[in-house]
């Protein structure tokens, strides 16, 4: 599905990616960790095309992603910040993106389930943080494209709307489709991912199941396993 | 792109910033037409009064427009569109609502007065045309030197300060150098020196139109002896075109290669 060859991207002197090899050829829940500034968010946005890499190669469904546009209408992705044009009517800001995108399947469903109806006669300055993630969450959802880029999905959810995300999350894996997260919650991460890809200083340090970094670290708590990596620089 | 146009001005013509700059001129307008009661005069003050306000609204409402918008213009980016595209539809979206502020809001006051029986509709219409002009040119410039300062503050100021050099700086220092270098000929000079500047380059083309360039001094005699009338505006109309078209390759440029 991904395959990144010799990634390099610098901003300034400071290299954030250094020759960055990964594929991803199953589908499946990857959960793309590490510390502050180890380069999870300029992966993630190159892969996207919203960083444009120094050198290097990047594949989507064994095609170069590189100065293209057209392999993103199967990419869904939910961006950290949830900021949309404040005067637009929610219902208004799906229609637009729904125009951009032609592949727009289960959107009623989703509105449904995050309690989002009374909302979308609103404008989106009037909403609070959690509903405007809730919109960024049924954004990214609606559509159906084979890859989904989560960048922090749980921020500003409540509990019921965490419950209904994971079960997101585990039915679109079971269409077959590859899932990328990024979260700081590691409860969240080791209960839903089924491979952890662990960067540090713009290198895999280490790739492999929750279970096998716990035996690595020998401890069961898995926070403390994820604090062993870091230790271990 | 002309989705995200649509929307960005969807959403602009809903923005209370959008209505007070309406309102500002429908007040300016009346007042100035019940005050002298004359259009042409009328045409004259709200010039000197557009020429300087309306590239410094434009330059305010680019910058501001498109750092408020950045994080969703992140997820715009992750649409399968092409990256120029986007910033191209937004920073139409922000130009025109600007420039139908402007044209409301005067010609609404001027419609009134009776205009289309007056022979200063075209003068009138020319005024419009240039003050939406200088609002396409600066809103692109504003974005320009957005997109190529993430930092806000410094974003604010360069465009603070680029409005300040046209629009005030740049005729302190044409001015010195016209005094200090009086023994040599400058007609060559002065018609450059002006054309380079898009207010200066405005202010001239509607002085021109009104047939009043002596008033306007040095520049003005040496643009209208230059080229006549109509030969000299399309200069002046080509020059205009070109400061329009720049800032918008640049938009164009910038966003190829941009990291978000």
């Amino acid at each position: 599905m991904i395959a990144i060859k010799d990634l390099n991207k610098t901003f300034g002197k400071n290299h954030v990616l250094s020759n960055l090899n990964l594929e991803i050829a199953e589908k499946g829940v990857f959960a793309i960790l590490g510390p502050n500034g180890s380069g999870k968010s300029t992966l993630i946005k190159s892969l996207l095309g919203l960083c444009i890499p120094d050198s290097g190669e990047i594949q989507f469904k064994g095609e170069s992603v590189l100065k293209k546009h057209h392999y993103r209408n199967n990419i869904q992705y939910l961006p950290q910040i949830a900021k949309f044009p404040g005067n637009l009517k929610v219902k208004e800001l799906i229609a637009m993106i729904k125009d951009l995108r032609k592949r727009a399947s289960r959107y009623e469903e989703i509105i449904e389930k995050f309690g989002l109806e009374e909302s979308l006669n609103k404008k989106l300055h009037a909403l609070s943080g959690g509903t405007r993630q809730k919109i960024n969450l049924l954004l990214c959802f609606m559509f159906d494209g084979d890859l989904i880029i989560l960048d922090e999905p749980t921020t500003g959810l409540d509990p019921k709307a965490t419950v209904y995300l994971k079960q997101l999350i585990r039915e679109e894996k079971n269409k077959g489709k590859t899932i990328l997260i990024t979260s700081h919650i590691m409860q969240f991460v080791e209960e839903i991912s089924d491979e952890l890809v662990y960067l540090l200083e713009g290198h895999i340090y280490f790739r492999g199941t929750p279970e096998s970094l716990k035996q690595k670290a020998e401890t069961s708590d898995f926070e403390e396993a994820i604090a062993f990596l870091t230790e271990q620089d | 792109m002309l989705k995200i146009l649509k929307y960005s001005f969807i959403d602009l013509a809903r923005s209370r910033w959008t209505y007070v700059y309406l309102l500002f001129y429908l007040t300016l307008g009346f007042v100035l037409l019940f005050l002298n009661n004359d259009l042409g005069k009328g045409i004259i003050t709200i010039m000197n009064i557009i020429i300087i306000l309306v590239p410094l609204i434009s330059t305010i409402f680019g910058v501001m427009y498109y750092y408020n918008s950045a994080e969703f213009t992140e997820l715009l980016l992750a649409m399968p569109i092409n990256r120029p595209l986007i910033f191209i539809g937004q920073y139409l979206g922000v130009a025109i609502s600007l420039s139908i502020s402007l044209v409301l809001g005067l010609g609404i006051p001027f419609l009134i007065y009776g205009l289309s029986q007056s022979e200063a509709i075209w003068d009138f219409s020319l005024l419009l045309l240039i003050g939406s002009a200088l609002s396409f040119i600066f809103t692109g410039l504003a974005f320009n030197l957005a997109m190529r300062n993430d930092n806000k503050i410094k974003g604010f100021s360069y465009a603070i300060l680029l409005w300040l050099f046209l629009a005030v700086i740049y005729d302190g220092i044409f001015l010195m150098l016209l005094i200090v270098m009086e023994d040599y000929p400058l007609d060559v000079f002065a018609l450059i020196a002006t054309a380079v500047n898009p207010i200066d380059l405005s202010r001239i083309l509607v002085l021109l139109k009104l047939d009043i360039s002596a008033l306007m001094g040095y520049t003005g005699a040496v643009f209208k002896s230059f080229a006549g009338t109509l030969p000299g505006m399309l200069v002046a109309s080509g020059m205009l075109f070109l400061w329009t078209a720049i800032p918008i390759l640049g938009i164009f440029r910038k966003s190829r290669r941009k990291d978000f």
